[in-house]
């Protein structure tokens, strides 16, 4: 061994992103969540994408059988988790043929030289090995046995097993990457004693395995020097690593506490809702109930029954799971309860693309149901302001007594980002509209005379038995009402409530200059993409080109034609072929849309995003 | 203590909407028994909720001065459990029809019963769809002639019964449509009953499906064409009382008592509170005698009981008393 007496040089650099490959069962996506949770620990700003393949156990070795992680760490401010990755680690061939794409060229991969059998070429559909045929000669590869080093470093431990063994080379993999970004390993140590109390011995095994990768990279001329990155300057507070569906899911735990309501979850299991309900169902000591429902129809039925009874209650569903429930969520509209329906967006038409993300349920979400039944309409952003949008949802609901849908997507649901944690105390009051008791002239349909809302009498109360349903209302006493003018009155009453929630939401604020040549408008997901590539413009001089991102889709904010006017040019960028733009034109006919869509169930890259904004100043 | 319960009348449980089915329909029997039975349940006014779906059956809730809410096709079971989970204090009625149960509505109505959340159904059954104007419904004969089966439906029947105790239902009542004595005091029964009680009735529809029933349930044959039977009694019918149920290999056989040397004894006693539920399977498809009354009635726990006993452990085994408790636990930390 190399002594290690004399230090490498320490380089220091503003973020990089790296990938982690592997077969299914290579625990890639633990290995990016240490190195990420570490960073974060240390001060970085991350941001993190896992990507999964479809089938549960896909056959080992195979191309679609790839499970990869990819972790952005800065020092800067971090908005997605990257496009192409300065450092590639693939612990199979099949990892590295469907990632090698994404590597910068001139960059740094690391393979498991040991998994690069004749079998796992082959399964990879390799016909020569790219470690020998030049293939790879635009990268500079670091070539380790890592399997052979793994075994060599725990033929002392006793009591493993051969699986066990083989299983920690990720392990190896992490020390190595430990050490080339200058990390501490004190993090993922506690993480092992923590999960392995009872297991001593993997304990100590991948302990081991972890300083040996470690060690290894220090000592190995071909790494000459390690990577410093310093500490981002965040908002002083305390936070924590949170991926978008948990914090969706604990959005609404807050919102119950502060409203002084139980929540309740109906809903059915669909890629990629799913995480909300797995998350909300461990919470019963909140109170929370949830039901895992026959089907989608049952599980939006079930809230709309929880509601009734006075709950806080949603539901939780991706495209298809919202055409199904349409039906049911007019039903809520129509008898004006509170109820959240949060739609996870995926790439469509059909079943389309299950584990992609895309935002084209935005239609679907403000006129997929018969009838004129406009509906709250908002979308989170980021991993971790799901928290906030999910705790609007549930505001605007309770307060305006009409349903929301909340839009995320895959992309920002199964991506993580700090959270600068939220105390309930420091969200703001929601105020319900429960009648306690029984009182003089109570009608159930009677209104607040600001926002529209009706009362919510909950059974239980003497006095206050009513009836509602389907078919239309009385406009006060919500009985069957087939009377042609309170039919049009209660149907531009139920529009006009769902308008008044401009009053209650903020104006849009542009970023990077109030006025100029260029407006990029986005909604939803995409605001980490949008935002990354108009601030790389005005960092390069571009500061004519500002930014709006949308939230409030229905209504959108009072202001949103007066900053449009502000600009030249306005373009709206969508991860579908033109939704919003269809909304903007409807509501903001005064102005010309430009476009920028992709339909591919990807995100925006950085690159693509940057040109076309430069083409058009 | 419970505050006592008021004594009501059933005019209490009348809304003041004017009712507005066929004249002769049995609907006004079940909404009559209904209201009759809701003060002698022992139950609030304002704890009763009525749930329904679409169709005649499900305008029902309109009639009750409860709360109640009518729903969207096949889905009042599902909003039901929602409401009862939120509220397990609350007297839970779903109001169902043949086509909005066993159509539209099949998966729902398989579930709730499966679930056993303690909520009482009533299926309004007139083997025929009357609000759409008469087609044929999943529990119209083959050969009935409809609507929309001219020349004679095709589509075999679901049985009820058959398909509830299929489904695990803890509870199954049939009645007929016009012996509202006996319906009231089944809904009573059913109200008692902890889980999921499924009572359908035989209700006769007289304008597109007059007579379904009248072959058994006419005043002049009903004693000898129907069984009602009661639990720990013989199953024995007959003006005379001299017919009765005994199990002949794996069949139930009509016997006559005082012939061939059959006595009373001979006939089967109902048990209803049997788990196993063979000899309910076979009392529900039989045709001659028609059995009704409570033929199944076995207690279990219900899904409300499973689920407070969890979150009562969950929430005694928990540190979290605040959702903060939960935010700032695990791998939190600081920027300063």
């Amino acid at each position: 061994m190399i002594a290690t007496t004399e230090k490498k040089k320490q380089k220091v650099i503003d973020a990089v992103i790296i990938r982690f490959v592997g077969d299914s069962g290579d625990g890639m996506q633990l290995t990016g969540t240490q190195f990420s949770d570490t960073s974060a620990m240390f001060g970085n700003d991350v941001a993190t994408f896992p990507n999964y393949p479809a089938e549960i156990r896909a056959p080992q070795g195979s191309l679609y059988g790839v499970s990869g992680f990819q972790v952005h760490i800065g020092s800067v401010e971090i908005n997605t988790p990257g496009d192409d990755v300065d450092l590639l680690v693939a612990m199979n061939p099949a990892g590295l043929k469907t990632n090698l794409h994404a590597l910068k060229p001139g960059h740094t991969v690391i393979v498991d030289t040991d998994s690069f059998t004749k079998k796992n070429l082959e399964k990879a559909l390799y016909d020569s090995n790219p470690l020998e045929d030049g293939s790879l000669e635009n990268y500079r590869v670091i070539e380790v046995a890592m399997t052979s080093l793994t075994k060599e470093a725990l033929k002392e431990v006793e009591g493993l097993d051969n699986k066990t063994i083989t299983r920690s080379k990720n392990m190896f993999a992490l020390g190595m990457v430990y050490w080339m970004y200058g990390r501490s390993r004190e993090y993922t140590t506690e993480f092992f004693n923590k999960k392995f109390k009872k297991k001593p011995e993997v304990i100590e095994a991948n302990t081991k395995v972890l300083n040996a990768g470690f060690y290894f990279a220090e000592t190995l001329e071909l790494i000459p020097n390690a990577y410093t990155i310093a500490p981002a300057k965040m908002a002083p507070g305390t936070y924590r690593i949170i991926m978008g569906n948990q914090a969706t899911a604990w959005g609404f735990l807050a919102a119950a506490e502060k409203s002084g309501l139980e929540l309740f979850l109906g809903s059915y299991p669909i890629t990629p809702a799913s995480n909300i309900l797995h998350e909300l169902v461990k919470h019963k000591h909140f109170g929370v109930k949830t039901l895992q429902a026959e089907d989608e129809i049952a599980g939006i039925s079930s809230a709309i029954g929880a509601s009734f009874a006075g709950d806080l209650a949603i539901t939780t569903t991706s495209g298809p799971g919202l055409a199904l429930k349409a039906e049911a969520l007019g039903l809520a509209m129509m008898i004006e309860l509170p109820l959240v329906i949060v739609d996870v967006q995926r790439g469509g038409p059909s079943t389309g693309l299950p584990t992609k993300t895309e935002q084209s349920d935005l239609l679907q979400a403000m006129y997929g149901r018969n009838g004129e039944s406009p509906i709250i309409v908002i979308a989170a952003s980021t991993p971790s302001n799901c928290f906030e949008y999910a705790y609007e949802a549930a505001k605007l609901t309770i307060e305006h007594m009409t349903p929301v849908l909340l839009l995320t997507d895959g992309y920002i649901a199964n991506g993580s980002a700090p959270w600068k944690i939220k105390s309930v105390a420091s969200m703001p009051e929601i105020k319900n509209n429960i009648i306690k008791e029984a009182e003089e002239d109570w009608h159930p349909y009677n209104r607040d005379k600001d926002t529209l809302a009706r009362n919510w009498a909950i059974p239980g109360v003497p006095g206050l038995e009513h009836r509602v349903g389907g078919l239309e209302k009385d406009r006060v006493s919500g009985n069957v009402s087939y009377v042609p003018e309170n039919h049009e009155y209660m149907t531009k009453i139920r529009a006009e409530k769902v308008k008044r929630v401009q009053n209650y939401i903020p104006e849009i604020v542009p970023e990077f200059t109030e006025e100029g040549d260029l407006l990029v408008v986005g909604w939803g997901g995409t605001y980490g993409s949008l935002h990354s590539a108009v601030k790389e413009l005005n960092e390069e001089g571009y500061n004519n080109i500002g930014f709006a991102h949308f939230n409030y889709i229905n209504p959108l904010p009072k202001n949103t034609s007066e900053v449009f006017s502000k600009y030249k040019k306005i373009i709206v960028c969508e991860l579908n072929s033109g939704q919003f733009v269809k909304v903007l034109k409807i509501n903001c006919s005064e102005f010309n849309f430009l476009q920028f869509n992709k339909i591919q169930g990807l995100p925006f890259a950085n690159n693509e995003l940057v040109e076309k904004f430069k083409s058009l100043v | 203590m419970e505050a006592a319960v008021k004594e009501y009348t059933y005019k209490d449980f009348a809304s003041d909407q004017e009712v507005r089915w066929c004249p002769g329909c049995d609907d006004y029997v079940i909404l009559r028994s209904m209201q009759k039975a809701l003060p002698e349940m022992g139950v609030k006014k304002e704890d009763v909720v009525f749930i329904s779906g679409i169709g005649c059956s499900s305008r029902f809730p309109y009639y009750m001065d409860t709360y109640g809410m009518h729903g969207i096709h096949g889905r009042a079971p599902a909003i039901a459990t929602g409401l009862k989970l939120t509220n397990p204090d609350l007297s839970v009625w779903v109001i169902t029809g043949d086509g909005d149960s066993m159509a539209i509505g099949g998966n729902h109505f398989i579930h709730v019963l499966r679930r056993n959340i303690d909520l009482n159904i009533v299926l309004f059954n007139n083997e025929i769809y009357g609000l759409t104007k008469g087609q044929f419904s999943p529990t119209s004969l083959v050969g009935q002639k409809t609507k929309s089966s001219p020349y004679g439906n095709t589509q075999p029947p679901f049985s009820a019964g058959e398909l509830a105790l299929g489904a695990h239902a803890r509870f199954f009542g049939r009645i007929s449509g016009n012996t509202p004595k006996e319906m009231t005091q089944i809904f009573i029964d059913a109200e008692k009953f902890k889980g999921t009680s499924l009572i359908e009735v035989l209700q006769n529809c007289p304008i597109f499906n007059d007579g379904a029933y009248s072959k058994f349930n006419d005043k002049a044959v009903r004693e000898d064409r129907m069984l009602f039977v009661e639990h720990g009694k013989p199953m024995i019918f007959g003006k005379e009382r001299n017919k009765g149920l005994v199990l002949n290999g794996l069949k139930l056989e009509v016997v006559t008592i005082g012939e061939n040397g059959v006595t009373e004894t001979d006939i089967l006693v109902h048990d209803a509170k049997e788990q196993d539920p063979t000899l309910h399977q076979m009392l529900v498809r039989m045709e001659y005698p028609m059995v009704t009354g409570i033929i199944r009635a076995f207690d279990d726990v219900t899904l409300e009981e499973r689920e407070d006993a969890l979150t009562a452990q969950v929430k005694s085994d928990s540190n979290f008393k605040k959702t903060d408790d939960l935010f700032f636990s695990g791998d939190i930390y600081n920027v300063f």
